[in-house]
This record gives structure tokens, C-alpha cells and sequence, in this order.
């Protein structure tokens, strides 16, 4: 591989803030509009304050914790099925 | 005008191509599926080719709104992957390319089920050489089970068909609905081409072992084909409802551990058949009309994120995300166009996936499923967590792997681009796509409600993998295997197989040596009889003969005298 002295965009960690801090932003923007939009709901739980907020956050959180437990019964070596 | 049928100008053009090289040969190929659409605008409704077969009638085409989007789909499909493979010098690839679409043509516009049943075997037998195209032993055992699986199915089609022939008195390829047991062995096969769950293994197992090029083609049509025949004759199926939001939620787990990347798609693309198998079984205008535009955008999204880590897998020989990282100070526009893929299948307002699979979603709760509704939400979030920020993280961005492989040849450029271009266009002017679908659209996507939603479910989810990174609880990329129902029979029964040698050893030489007894006593009989002291192996005088003769003439003469006198 050749060893290439520019720098890339990611490789100062301030850019790297920057990204961190318009998530934080996006999401106090999108939670914020909660506050502000009066949404037409289909369903009782879909009305709750930041329903849509907690249910991706939790969603993701316990798809990775559940997918990390399943990798202990699931998980083999990578040439399992080649012997 | 007189046209073709749609499969005929793929099939003949794939003949042209095995016959050209060469420049003229990629003209030729970018022609076909040109020619092949503009052969299909001139189609009218209705049908052609009819012919009798016996008591039933054939119907090789039968145009109408359903078949014709994903007619138009595929020709669409075609052409991109056709760019993106035109650097490929293998003719088995080009030819079984065009083969195996046409196949899907001929499978989507047939009239009748035992046309289908035809196309639906030559879509396994043309496919399976993207896989082979691969020239690996790995890729090799994978075909040979995605093979069975498929003509498998096939064969379960047929005596589905041969039973509601029966039952029915005809063949027409409508409305079935789960009835006897032709119509859930019909069910049954389109089931196993959809990637039901436990019947699933094939797709994931095979697509991520095919060619670079060979998987955008193979993502494309089986599956696509399973979903248009379960909306033609299968809408409405309650059953289908579950089946659909179980397709969406367990492959998601897999995907968050799965380290070869294109695997992690092929999780992810039955993810999205299950928004649409839900969607059919929802069964209402709004249902249906979402399920098959989400079906159109997963071609053009799905395909877009199987040529972005094909050009990855091109230019570095690698595909595990624990081997990758840091390319897109390399690849920029191959970065670039994945995450655009990512956007459209997290379904980001702007993106095609928004307009789509929302539909679905909305379905679900107006029909009275808000738990189905729930776990299609969790999907979402699920999708964008694995497809949207995982594929082009640990791809492109992640720990820098130190790999700096050269840029995507252009043709692969191009074909990426047409398909991100697609994804925009239709994320963001989704009217043109709802115009084709077969019920009046009566949705609007674009309202304050659903994009401040679709935000909030979105970037929570991103600050989640955030989070996830930062405390630690992320699971790493691991060079690893995860095993999934194809254990059963990639292991089980092998070893149910060698246990069964093993104990059933003692058994079977008690048996034999019984038998091995019973032989020689039944040997040693014979030769009494036949051997050369044996009672049928002695000679005859000739003389005995003329006197036993005589005998019989005499007894046939008194007879005779007997019975006229």
C-alpha cells in the first residue's frame, strides 16, 4: 500500500466533533418539533411525546444488545462449514 | 406494430452476445434491454400467445398494470447492471445475465402457471452461473445448495399446478388464495423464492458468493419474481401479514453481527421483502400499491449498495468489514454513492425508500395491526442502524484498514450513479412511479407529520450506534460464521448421516451376513438342478423324443374319435 501523506477529511478529529455535534443538533432540532407540531396520530402511542425519538433509540440499543447475545450461540469460526 | 414477447428480445439478444466479442458485443448488450422497453411501450393490454396445450390454454404473455411495472423495473435493473459488469471479459457472465433476466420477464408477464412454472425453472438453472461465475470452491458448494433450493421450489410449483389444474379444471394465472393443498404448495414455492424465514438460507448463503457484478443481477429478480406472484395471486392473505413482519425483525439481528458485508445485504434485502410481503398480505389498494413501489425502489437501492461493495470487493479483494475501513479517502464517489443506497433503504425523506415503504406502515395501522405496525417501526429503525450506517461506515469510514485501492472503474461509476439518480428522482418527485402502479394513489408523503417522524425515528437511531460506539457495547467486525437455519442440512444432517453409519455399522453386517447365507443355500439349490449332475442338465436320447411324440399323436387320435363320433 502506498503511504500517502495528505490529510483526509476524518483524520482531524475536529471534523469528526463537527459530525458528532449536527447529530446532536438534528436530534434536539427533530425532538423540538414535537413541541411545535401538533401530529395527526393513527394509533394512541404513536401521540406520545418523542414516541418516534425513544422507540429508535431503544429499538437500536436493544437490537445490538440482543444481536451481541446471539452471537454466543451462533457465532463459529470463519471456516466452520469448510471442513 | 408487431412486437415480441418481452423475454424473446433478452433471450435472442443473449445469443447475439455469446456470438459477438469485443466492442460490438458491449454495444450489443447495452442495446438489448434499450430495445426490450421500447418493445414493451408498444405492448398493449391484454394477451398474446395463446395457444392450447391439451385440455388448457397457454397464455405466454399477459399484459396489464401489475406486470408491466415490474416489466418496466426490470428492464431498468438490466441496463444498470449491465454498466456496471461491462469491464467483465466472461462470456458465461453476460450471457447468463441476460438469460436469467429474460427468465424474470417471461416469469412476470406469463398468463398461466404453467408458463411460469417454466420461467420459474429457467430462472434458477440461468442464475446459478452468476454464483459459479465466482470460480471458487466456496462458491461452488453454494450454488450447488442454492440449485436444489430453487428447482426445488420449482418442483414444488409444478405439482402445486398439476393439482389445481385438477381441482380447478384450468390454469390461468390469477387470484389462488390458500385453499387445498395446491394452493399452499403454490404458496409454498413462491415462499421458498421469497426467502420465507427458515426457507431463507439460500439467498443468504449464495448472493454474497456470486461474482461482483454476478449478485446485482442475482438481487434483482428471484426474489422480485416471488413477490409479484404472491401480489397476483396470494393479496390479502392474513398469514402473509406475520410472515412479512417476521421477515423484517429477525434478519436484522444477523445483520448487526455478520462481518462479510455483502452478506449483511443479503440480510437486509430480505428485510425489505418482508415490508413488502406484509404488504400483500394487508391486501388493500394502499398496502398493495406500497409493496410493489417498495419493491420498485429496493431494485434501484438494493442494487445500488450490492455495486458499491462489489466495486469494494473489486478493487480490494476484500468484503469483511473487519478487513476494511477508511476507503472513502480512495473511493470518494463510490462512498458517495452508498450512501445515497443507504439513505434510500433507511427510507431518509428525499430518498426513494420514504415514499414507499411507508405506505405499507400507514397500511398496517389502518387495517388494525398496531403490534405488526410496531415491529415493521423496529425494522426501520433496524434497517437504517445496519444498512444505513453500518455498510458504508465500516466500509468507507471506521478504523482507517490502510488499504487505498484506486477509484471504481467509470463504467461501475456510472451504473451507481444512474441508480443513485434514481433513488433521488423518485424520493423526490415520487409521481411518475405512482402513476404506474396498478391503484389509484391516494397518499401523500411529503406531509409535516411523516417527515418530522421519519427524523426523529432516523437520527435517534444514529445517535443509538453513537452511543453504542462510545460505551463500549458496539459488537466488533469478527472474522466469524454465524449459524443460521442452513445448519440443519449443512451440518445436521451430514452428521445425522455419519451417526447413523456408525451405529447402524453392526446392524448392517448382521444383515449382510444373513443374506450372504441365504444366497449360498439359494446358489446351491440351482446348481443341484442345473449343475452337471443336476436332473435338468441330462441329455436326451432322440429316440425318447420320437416315442413321447408318438404317445401324444396317439392320445390326440383317440381324442378326436372320441369327441366326433
Amino acid at each position: 500500500m502506498t503511504q500517502k501523506s495528505e490529510r483526509h477529511m476524518f483524520d482531524d478529529p475536529k471534523n469528526v466533533r463537527r459530525v458528532i455535534h449536527i447529530l446532536y443538533g438534528l436530534c434536539a432540532l427533530s425532538l423540538l418539533g414535537d413541541v411545535l407540531v401538533h401530529r395527526h396520530v393513527e394509533h394512541p402511542w404513536e401521540g406520545l411525546f418523542g414516541f418516534y425519538c425513544i422507540y429508535g433509540f431503544g429499538a437500536c440499543v436493544l437490537l445490538v444488545l440482543v444481536a451481541k447475545e446471539m452471537r454466543k450461540v451462533l457465532m463459529r469460526g470463519e471456516d466452520y462449514y469448510d471442513d | 406494430m408487431t412486437s415480441l414477447a418481452p423475454f424473446l428480445v433478452f433471450y435472442l439478444g443473449a445469443l447475439g452476445v455469446a456470438l459477438t466479442h469485443g466492442l460490438a458485443r458491449r454495444a450489443l448488450m447495452l442495446v438489448i434491454p434499450l430495445a426490450g422497453a421500447l418493445n414493451l411501450y408498444g405492448l398493449s393490454d391484454g394477451v398474446m400467445w395463446q395457444t392450447d396445450l391439451l385440455d388448457y390454454q397457454l397464455t405466454v404473455v399477459r399484459v396489464d398494470q401489475l406486470s408491466l411495472i415490474f416489466g418496466y423495473l426490470f428492464h431498468l435493473a438490466t441496463f444498470i447492471g449491465i454498466i456496471f459488469s461491462l469491464h467483465v471479459r466472461d462470456s458465461v457472465q453476460h450471457v447468463s445475465g441476460l438469460l436469467y433476466a429474460g427468465s424474470a420477464l417471461g416469469a412476470v408477464f406469463a398468463g398461466d402457471l404453467l408458463t411460469l412454472f417454466i420461467f420459474w425453472e429457467l430462472l434458477a438453472i440461468t442464475s446459478v452461473f452468476l454464483v459459479l461465475a465466482r470460480r471458487t470452491e466456496r462458491a461452488y458448494a453454494s450454488a450447488m445448495r442454492y440449485l436444489i433450493f430453487q428447482v426445488g421450489s420449482g418442483v414444488i410449483l409444478l405439482t402445486g399446478v398439476i393439482m389445481y389444474a385438477n381441482e380447478t379444471g384450468g390454469i390461468a394465472f390469477n387470484y389462488i388464495g390458500l385453499g387445498g393443498l395446491s394452493s399452499w404448495l403454490i404458496f409454498l414455492a413462491f415462499g421458498i423464492k421469497c426467502g420465507f424465514p427458515l426457507l431463507h438460507t439460500w439467498l443468504t448463503d449464495a448472493y454474497p458468493e456470486a461474482s461482483e457484478t454476478g449478485t446485482v443481477f442475482l438481487s434483482a429478480f428471484t426474489t422480485k419474481v416471488a413477490v409479484y406472484a404472491l401480489a397476483r395471486a396470494f393479496p390479502g392473505t392474513e398469514l402473509l401479514v406475520y410472515i412479512g413482519a417476521t421477515m423484517t425483525m429477525f434478519p436484522i439481528f444477523y445483520a448487526v453481527i455478520e462481518n462479510d458485508l455483502r452478506r449483511v445485504l443479503a440480510y437486509s434485502l430480505i428485510n425489505q421483502i418482508g415490508f413488502m410481503v406484509t404488504g400483500i398480505g394487508l391486501g388493500t389498494a394502499l398496502a398493495l400499491n406500497g409493496a410493489i413501489s417498495h419493491a420498485f425502489n429496493d431494485v434501484i437501492f438494493k442494487g445500488l449498495l450490492f455495486m458499491s461493495m462489489g466495486a469494494v470487493l473489486y478493487r480490494t479483494g476484500k468484503i469483511n468489514g473487519s478487513e476494511l475501513g477508511g476507503l472513502y479517502k480512495s473511493m470518494p464517489w463510490t462512498a458517495g454513492f452508498c450512501m445515497v443506497g443507504a439513505a434510500s433503504i433507511s427510507a431518509f425523506p428525499l430518498f426513494s425508500g420514504f415514499v414507499s415503504k411507508s405506505m405499507v406502515m400507514v397500511a398496517a395501522l389502518e387495517e388494525g395491526h398496531p403490534v405488526v405496525w410496531l415491529a415493521l417501526l423496529f425494522a426501520s429503525a433496524g434497517v437504517f442502524h445496519h444498512a444505513g450506517i453500518k455498510i458504508p461506515y465500516f466500509a468507507f469510514y471506521a478504523h482507517d484498514s490502510g488499504l487505498r485501492p484506486k477509484e471504481a472503474p467509470m463504467n461501475m461509476l456510472i451504473a451507481m450513479g444512474l441508480a443513485a439518480a434514481i433513488c433521488v428522482f423518485n424520493g423526490t418527485y415520487p409521481w411518475l412511479l405512482y402513476s404506474m402502479l396498478p391503484w389509484p394513489v391516494d397518499y401523500a408523503p411529503y406531509t409535516i407529520d411523516h417527515v418530522l417522524t421519519q427524523c426523529q425515528l432516523l437520527f435517534f437511531s444514529a445517535l443509538a450506534f453513537y452511543a453504542l460506539n462510545i460505551w463500549g457495547l458496539y459488537p466488533p467486525e469478527l472474522r466469524s460464521v454465524n449459524i443460521d437455519s442452513d445448519w440443519s442440512y449443512r451440518k445436521g444432517l451430514p452428521a445425522l448421516a455419519r451417526w447413523a453409519m456408525t451405529f447402524g455399522g453392526a446392524a448392517r453386517r448382521g444383515v449382510l451376513v444373513r443374506l450372504q447365507r441365504r444366497l449360498e443355500r439359494f446358489l446351491k439349490e440351482i446348481y443341484r438342478h442345473h449343475g452337471p449332475q443336476g436332473v435338468l442338465a441330462r441329455t436326451w436320447p432322440t429316440g425318447s423324443m420320437a416315442f413321447w411324440t408318438t404317445v401324444l399323436l396317439g392320445v390326440y387320435l383317440i381324442a378326436y374319435l372320441f369327441v366326433t363320433g
